[in-house]
């Protein structure tokens, strides 16, 4: 099994250093684009490739790259924007490409600025990555040291230079229109869309924002070619993806494995199934923002489509684990204070709808809910759905709580009933 | 505590700092949250008299400047300890118990979250996941991170002897 993404990263993450990272084959696709090929054949590549966003929405990489404007008179300059904010909670695979592997998001950096013909790229960090960002600033010191960042990258005539920006922290970063306005020094408030970044992202300049596991595959499918990068996975989509695990199971942990892995294999074989004691009851599949899949569902194969099939989303690909022993309702209003927290404030169903979620959720695991509270919160779940509200956390929060109405309603009911919660006593 | 160290204006070097940062950028409020925290890592929090100088030097009201400073989490207009405790408080934590640690914390620095102690050595505050998911419950320490907490890690990490 090939794990191109995580090939040079240690078991303890000390990361190579330049010398290190050119001796495992580094820094070849850099001269190969910038040796012969023309920036719309390195689009073409990824194009052919299939390769799909890792950031959660799964849009194919090559068809954005191919939306930027081609002609750079009349646009002026364009932007590469990597989305490093990382705060999906449950989620933690690109701090893993970030500190396991530096070298290669810079290398990535290169191809596609070059490939959209940007002169300047930001990497938009989460804050809180402070290993990251000291391992990054040192990978772009050496980088430019040694050519490969700068004027005239190896002779070729292009320019780039990269920048490590890090953020302030707030989860609405992540939302690539938000990234764009925070990284202008602004308050992260969405924008419409469209116009799109591709054409009009920071600065109003053409832009285009990727995740860093997005990016990780970009200098492979250039070495290795499209076919390869499709034969990876075991199912339509090409390519590894980093998986994780976390709650009451053995090893928690991430794992690059072929896109498509079930879930199941990746609990039982991977994550060492569920700790003594512990039963699995349902998982949220890639992050916070995606709906819960029940045990019955467990054999799901973890790719886009599939995933859609049960319901749900692949999202970030980090599995969160619900076990017999936590309380569910818990665990909604524990989701629900994240997102009702991190809303940016800018429209009113979220702005005043999630607290008000989290305050009913909170009500009914105290033991104080009423069943009209059940009906209240499923207007919610309407209100704040897909194309109500501004962006798409509104939305993204309502994912689990739909879900949850539906698979905890017994739940939901004993706690209306008993007036307590079942499980304060039991845990 | 602090409050001495920030009645001094900004150095000149940190200045030159700042401006270095807006020549990062097409427009150079940019640089503005970069500014914020890197006058945060010299005096630990960010003062009127600090907002007003880093506003200066980029172009912006001091208004505006203090609206970005307040919508973001790790920049602090007030001032803290002379450690930052940020216990996650998301999903994967929470299942694997960081309400106990928070206890714990709690009753070891006599504080309540978003309070600091009493000796202004530590300020405690919650904090959305920090991608450790894997070792939760999971804090930082400043810039460190630390994982699989329990009582017995966290008396180990404030150097408290059972
Ligand atoms: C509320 C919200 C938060 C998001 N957070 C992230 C994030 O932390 N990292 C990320 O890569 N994408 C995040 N996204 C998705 C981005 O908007 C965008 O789709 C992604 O960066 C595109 O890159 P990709 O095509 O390479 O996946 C978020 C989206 C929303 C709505
Ligand atoms: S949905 Fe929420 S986060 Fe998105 S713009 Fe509206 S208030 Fe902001
Ligand atoms: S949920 Fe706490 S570190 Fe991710």
């Amino acid at each position: 099994m090939e794990t191109p993404l995580t090939n040079n990263i240690r078991p303890d993450r000390e990361p190579l250093d330049i010398e290190g990272y050119e001796q495992a084959g580094g820094y070849r696709a850099v001269r190969k684009v910038l040796g012969g090929m023309a920036p719309a054949d390195v689009i073409e590549a990824i194009t052919q490739s299939k390769l799909r966003g890792r950031g959660g929405a799964g849009f194919p990489t090559g068809i954005k790259w191919s939306l930027v404007p081609k002609d750079l008179a009349a646009s002026g300059p364009h932007y590469l924007v990597v989305n490093a904010d990382e705060m999906e909670p449950g989620t933690f695979k690109d701090r893993l490409l970030l500190e396991g592997d530096p070298h290669q998001m810079i290398e990535a950096v290169i191809v596609a600025a070059y490939a959209i013909q940007a002169e300047t790229a930001y990497i938009f960090l989460r804050g809180e990555y402070f290993l990251a960002e000291r391992r990054l600033r040192r990978a772009v010191g050496e980088a430019d040291a040694r050519g490969y960042l700068g004027t005239n990258i190896l002779g070729s005539g292009y320019d780039l230079a990269v920048h490590v920006h890090a953020s302030g922290g707030r989860y609405i970063c992540g939302e690539e229109t938000a990234l764009l306005t925070a990284l202008e020094g602004r308050r992260a408030v969405p924008r419409a869309k469209p116009p799109f970044p591709q054409t009009s992202g920071l600065w109003g300049k053409p832009t285009v924002v990727n995740n860093v596991e997005t990016l990780c595959n970009v200098p492979h499918i250039i070495n290795n070619g499209a076919d390869w990068f499709m034969g990876l996975g075991r199912g339509e989509d090409g390519g590894t993806k980093i998986y994780g695990a976390s709650g009451r199971v053995r090893r928690p942990g991430s794992w690059e494995l072929p896109m498509s892995t079930p879930l199941c294999e990746i609990i039982e074989e991977h994550a060492g199934g569920m700790r003594d004691g512990y039963e699995l009851r349902g998982v949220l599949p890639g992050g916070l923002s995606t709906s819960f899949i029940m045990a019955d569902d467990i054999e799901v194969k973890m790719d886009f489509a599939s995933v859609e099939k049960v319901g749900s989303r692949l999202g970030t690909g980090a599995v969160i684990v619900l076990d017999q022993r936590t309380c569910p309702i818990g665990m909604l209003r524990n989701l629900e204070h994240f997102f009702a927290q991190e809303s940016c404030g800018w429209c009113t169903p979220c702005r005043d709808g999630l607290p008000w979620v989290e305050r009913l959720l909170a009500g009914i695991e105290a033991g104080e809910g009423e069943m009209d509270d059940l009906d209240i919160l499923e207007q919610h779940v309407k209100f704040l759905g897909p194309g109500r509200t501004f962006c798409a956390h509104a939305p993204g929060a309502m994912a689990p709580l739909a879900s949850g109405l539906k698979y905890f309603r017994a739940e939901f009911e004993q706690h209306i009933h008993e007036k307590r919660c079942p499980w304060n006593e039991a845990h | 505590m602090s409050i001495v160290e920030t009645e001094a204006g900004l150095t000149a070097e940190q200045r030159a700092a700042i401006e270095a940062m807006a020549g990062h950028y097409d427009d150079k409020r940019a640089a503005c949250i970069e500014a914020l925290r890197y006058v945060q890592g010299h005096y630990r929090w960010v003062s009127d008299r600090h907002l007003a100088e880093v506003a200066a030097l980029l172009d912006m009201s001091r208004a505006d400047l203090d609206g970005v400073a307040t919508y973001y989490n790790l920049i602090f207009r007030r001032p803290v300890g002379e450690h930052v405790i940020f216990l996650c408080d998301s999903i994967s934590c929470w299942v694997m118990g960081r309400e106990a640690v928070n206890a714990h914390l709690c009753k070891r620095l006599g504080i309540q979250p978003g309070e600091t102690s009493k000796d202004g050595a530590y300020t405690l505050l919650p904090i959305v996941c920090i991608g450790h998911c894997d070792h939760a419950p999971a804090m930082l320490l400043d810039d460190e991170l630390h994982g699989d907490l329990d009582a017995v890690r966290i008396d180990t990490i404030l150097g408290i002897q059972p």
